[in-house]
């Protein structure tokens, strides 16, 4: 098992450091699967996370102009490593005016992340930092516990407002209550909502826009012959909401939201080379 | 001064102003000593024969209120006049600022006992000069919050800085404690004489204090240090200032677990060779000491509804998108969304595209 990278590319670098600065921020340890083509960030939903979950995939040749990556066998040929973000971030914090950064899986003394950067001096040689971030390897048989969450049988899909105007507006509703209520309809309206024993706040978002999911598979069918206008709501933690909106370091390309009535919001954020998707589980 | 210690001594000496700090624990002392052409007028006042300088302790925080605004302080202030009447027991200051408005302020003192740290930088054994710049760079890389770092020399006449974490010896971290470890080359500093293989570690909060100073002021900052257990000082010249910071070291007995470490920090090679990866032998342990291989799956994700009946397992193996029933939608929704960028059937082991499989057993 084998996996050195690299990134010579500073723009590069950058938008790789805000990934994982957007990470780190939704999950205190996460899982970090390696392929030859991708590199995901997985976080399952165990009960430590409050149920939520996470499922970031991107295209390795999109950051790194050197990628090697030997799996646990040839029939599974990828790696599973669980890490606590944070470090990878302020790792990377560091680096942003490097010469080149270095990835590599090390087993010293135990298995460690070793980030290399390699910085401009006055001196006649480079400046190294190494970062060694210790790592947990997963092994095979625990892997089918990290497998891609499917999108579930939602009854409402609608475009999120500009992220920026809704992370504003769920912080101050954050000092109010600890739950907040989203719901939306199939006429591109959503509304936020609080309530508590002094005082309800509710905010309303129109025009968001519905995405088209294909219907032919037949999985939909359900929602189409629905009011339009009914509204489907769920109550979920609002410092979990907080904390997806507040990562977000750039705007997305995309940014949506599945909500099934009561259980569950899935948020799927797009940039060119990034999918995130997170799922926050309603409140008991 | 205030990041050492609560209070400010001052003593004045026939070569000038000393102003001292020491902190609670007394594992950090820092004195300024401004030479009398520092000041426009400087008077110590007059020792006799049995009675020496006056001397004595403020506290920090009332001495910086005074100074609460350097900015407002340049713009407003012409002079400032530093007063000791023992008698009254009172530290007078006084800013003399524009349109003729002067601003006194009185500030309690205490007597005290001389404060000096027992130290002698000639009996150092390394000694290493570098601008200030160099080494603000070099621990900008280390968090805030980091309490204690590693100085070490290496190979080739590299310094060394890494993290210090306490470890129980070689075996795995329980605790995961990233370590964090810079190599700045000779010709970076000013000028280095160290005993090969030395290394000290001390609190770096405290050394953070001295260093902003230095970078503000510009002056090159000299580190001298001995064995682990026996004090680094931290020093700054100039013509008319002089600073000592004085930091406790982990003596090597404390510190055991460390010095492996930071053998191995002696013994590392250039940081860019490589490194044996043992992550295979390490797999191999992993795997044959658990039972059987693939017990049942754990449940994943199982707040999601389930998908409609169509997930026929047949179909499931094809891995073709579009009007199949029971794939994923999410797959789909890939199609929609990446258009180009996502193909249908990506590569990939066969087992990460089963996510309809939560009902079927015996999941391998």
């Amino acid at each position: 098992m084998r996996f050195r990278a690299k990134i010579v590319d500073l723009a590069c670098l950058n938008h790789f450091s805000r990934i994982i600065n957007t990470i780190a921020k939704l999950a205190k340890t996460c899982i970090l699967r390696l392929t030859v083509c991708k590199l995901y960030f997985i976080l399952s939903d165990k009960v430590a996370n409050g149920g939520a979950s996470m499922w970031c995939e991107l295209c390795q040749g999109n950051f790194f102009d050197e990628f090697q990556m030997e799996g646990v066998a040839a029939e599974h040929n990828e790696i599973y490593l669980e890490l606590v973000p944070e470090n990878l971030s302020r790792a990377l914090k560091t680096a942003q005016n490097a010469k080149a950064v270095k990835i590599k899986l090390t087993n010293k003394h135990c298995p460690c992340l070793r980030v290399a950067v390699e910085l401009p001096s006055l001196s006649s040689s480079s400046r190294i930092v190494t970062h060694d971030i210790p790592v947990g390897v997963i092994p095979r048989r625990m892997w089918n516990d990290f497998r891609e969450p499917s999108v579930p049988d939602f009854d409402v899909s609608i475009y999120l407002p500009v992220l920026k105007t809704m992370k504003n507006v769920v912080e101050r509703m954050k000092n109010l209550s600890n739950f907040i209520v989203i719901e939306a309809n199939l006429s591109g309206e959503m509304n936020l909502k609080i309530e508590t024993d002094l005082v309800s706040v509710t905010t309303h978002f129109k025009d968001l826009g519905n995405p088209p999911w294909a219907s032919e598979d037949g999985c939909q069918s359900s929602a189409q012959g629905r009011d339009l206008e009914s509204m489907v709501e769920v109550c979920i933690d609002i410092k979990k909401l907080q904390q997806l909106l507040a990562g977000q370091q750039v705007n997305p390309t995309k940014a949506l939201c599945n909500i099934v009535r009561k259980r569950i919001v899935h948020f799927i954020l797009l940039h060119e080379e990034v999918s995130l998707q997170y799922f926050i589980p309603a409140v008991a | 001064l205030s990041r050492i210690g609560d209070e400010l001594y001052l003593e004045p000496t026939e070569s000038g102003l000393s102003l001292r700090a020491v902190n609670s624990s007394r594992s950090a002392f820092a004195s300024f000593l401004f030479a009398p052409l520092f000041f426009q007028l400087y008077e110590p006042g007059i020792a006799g024969p049995d009675t020496e300088l006056f001397r004595c302790k403020v506290h920090m925080k009332s001495f910086l209120g005074v100074f609460r605004s350097l900015p407002s302080l340049e713009k407003s202030v012409g002079k400032c006049l530093i007063l000791l009447k023992p008698r009254a027991s009172r530290l007078v200051l006084q800013l003399h600022c524009k349109y003729g408005v002067t601003k006194t302020h009185n500030l309690a003192f205490q007597e005290c006992e001389r404060l000096q740290a027992v130290f002698d930088t000639q009996s150092c054994t390394s000694r290493l000069c570098a601008p200030a710049r160099v080494l603000a760079e070099a621990v900008v890389h280390f968090p805030l919050t980091l309490a204690e770092v590693t100085l070490g020399t290496g190979p080739g006449g590299k310094i060394s800085l890494q993290n210090y974490v306490e470890e129980a010896g070689e075996s795995c971290r329980p605790s995961k404690t990233m370590v964090t470890q810079l190599w700045l080359a000779e010709d970076e500093f000013q000028s280095v004489a160290v005993a090969p293989g030395s290394h000290i570690t001390f609190c770096l909060k405290e050394f953070r204090g001295l260093l902003s100073f230095a970078e503000a002021s510009n002056l090159p900052l000299t580190i001298h240090f001995d064995e682990p257990g026996r004090p680094v000082v931290f020093t700054l010249d100039d013509s008319v200032l002089e600073v000592h910071l004085v930091l406790a070291t982990l003596s090597d007995l404390e510190s055991d677990a460390q010095s492996t470490l930071t053998n191995g920090v002696s013994h590392l090679p250039a940081p860019s060779d490589d490194f044996a990866d043992d992550l295979e032998s390490y797999m191999a342990a992993m795997e044959t000491s658990e039972g059987g291989s693939g017990g049942p799956p754990s449940p994943t994700f199982s707040l999601h509804t389930p998908q409609p009946a169509e997930s026929d397992p047949e179909e499931e193996e094809e891995e073709e998108e579009g009007a199949v029933p029971g794939t994923p939608p999410h797959k789909k929704f890939r199609s929609l969304f990446f258009g180009s960028v996502m193909t249908p059937g990506r590569p990939g082991p066969a087992t990460t595209q089963e996510v309809l499989a939560e009902d079927s057993d015996g999941e391998c």
